[in-house]
């Protein structure tokens, strides 16, 4: 089983990398075309900004690699949020594999009152839960988020979040999956989800 | 729902924990990753390693362990102390922190906020604000661990940063720190209200009901502790089941 992380210029690639490692799974970080498109499973992590983000994947031709992928995918973060149609962050038109649009986090006055900030950080519960992806885990399972982006609930929504109103918090369309939260720090929740892409998910 | 945070706050020297710490269930407490391991496993929500001698003895970054932290914990952690450049955050987040905490190098050059949250983003951006309420009943800011007086006051300071791109406040009361007498409620509900980041209060935690008040009365988004976690005044799985029980929305 050979599993590659996708490498480019958003943060926390070797976190992913390091969560793998503590639930004894190999990974390899890497660019290159030929190493990605011959893995078993391909992570597509990231936290950043979607037009930067766009705009390097476009300028080294991964756009079009990563849409084209027949093997497992899971987008993590920005990572799904550039999996989308488009994104309002920057106005930036993104991969296209899920329908979903990505919208800015606009709580409403009485919403800010009682609280509510963008982004959104720390930990909130996932529910509806579908796929084998989220085997195992129990409905309202806490995982940790930090985005001030969201995309709406569509055909593709396999997991839902409650936050300024509910949204995807996870996305999947064929052998594409994303989740808007950090497996990678979400502690056993989160360990049981990258196990479940690199074990149990076979196409 | 979103849930409020409880983050133990682990002190750093030279590799090792600085506070005594009592606990008979790890093998070496003094090494900041099994304790930070344990907290993990009990709840914690996050996780501060500070550097506190950095600071003063310009000593730069404690990549190696936050190397090692970030192989073996599976929660997010901030790493603060001594942090002054783009260079210095870029290889403390290289080696696994999820964010990083400024203080004195911040106030002294606020461009530095601007700059580490163009290259890296708010979201990894914690800015952190020593202060103590004078005799005016003003609140002010503190530099060097407390030593340095700035004659700025919080508010003031805290807006600044925020417009710069600070993703959240940790805001340590030095009136409260070390007494245990419960958080500074006021001062942390003005910067919550007032500003659109989370608030993280820290300093005079020493109850359980010191926590509810500062998430009810404080309006703060985490709250942050040390010793109390340390010497197992309050265990985290007792504080968190006791937050549940104020309706107060937490992780468990």
């Amino acid at each position: 089983m050979s599993i590659v992380i996708v490498k480019y210029n958003a943060g926390n690639i070797q976190s992913v990398l390091y969560a793998l490692d503590r639930i004894g799974i190999q990974a390899v970080v890497t660019d290159d075309h030929e190493q990605i498109l011959s893995a078993d499973k391909v992570i597509f992590p990231g936290v950043g900004e979607a037009s930067t983000a766009m705009k390097y994947l476009e300028e080294r031709n991964l756009d079009k690699l990563i849409r084209d992928l027949r093997q497992p995918v899971l987008g993590i973060c920005l990572g799904m949020q550039l999996m989308c149609r488009y994104s309002e962050e920057n106005d930036t038109a993104c991969l296209g594999i899920f329908e979903e649009e990505v919208k800015k986090f606009t709580p409403s006055e009485s919403q800010v009152a009682g609280g509510i900030k963008v982004p959104q950080i720390g930990w909130n519960t996932i529910y509806d839960l579908r796929t084998d992806l989220f085997k195992g885990l129990g409905d309202q399972s806490y995982c940790y988020f930090v985005h001030g982006y969201y995309a709406a609930l569509g055909e593709h929504t396999i997991a839902t979040t409650d936050y300024v109103q509910p949204y995807s918090s996870g996305l999947h369309r064929g052998n594409f999956y994303g989740v808007q939260f950090h497996p990678e720090k979400s502690a056993a929740a989160g360990e049981r989800i990258l196990t479940n892409f690199c074990q149990v998910i076979d196409k | 729902m979103l849930t409020k945070r409880i983050i133990p706050c682990l002190d750093i020297r030279d590799g090792r924990t600085v506070k005594g710490v009592n606990f008979e269930n790890i093998r070496d407490a003094g090494d900041p990753v099994e304790l930070g391991a344990l907290y993990a496993r009990e709840g914690a929500d996050e996780l501060v390693f500070l550097d506190i001698t950095a600071t003063i003895e310009k000593r730069k970054t404690l990549r190696e362990l936050v190397n090692r932290i970030a192989h073996h914990i599976n929660i997010p952690f901030t790493v603060g102390g001594g942090i002054s450049s783009v260079e210095d955050v870029s290889v403390l987040l290289q080696n696994g922190a999820d964010k990083i905490s400024v203080n004195t190098s911040a106030y002294k050059r606020p461009l530095l906020v601007k700059e580490l949250a163009r290259e890296f983003g708010s979201q990894c951006v914690v800015l952190a604000i020593d202060t103590r309420q004078e005799a005016d009943g003003e609140w002010y800011v503190y530099l060097n661990g407390g030593r340095t007086p700035t004659g700025r006051k919080t508010t003031e300071w805290a807006k600044e940063a925020v417009d710069l791109g600070a993703g959240e406040i940790l805001l340590t009361s030095m009136n409260h720190d070390g007494t245990k007498s419960g958080f500074a409620l006021d001062i942390t509900k003005k910067l919550s209200v007032s500003l659109p980041v989370p608030i993280i209060a820290s300093g005079g935690g020493g109850t359980m009901e010191h926590f509810s008040a500062v998430f009810q009365d404080g309006h703060a988004d985490a709250a942050l502790a040390a010793s109390i976690f340390h010497f197992k005044e309050i265990a985290i799985p007792e504080l968190k089941g006791y937050l549940q029980k104020q309706k107060i929305p937490v992780r468990i």
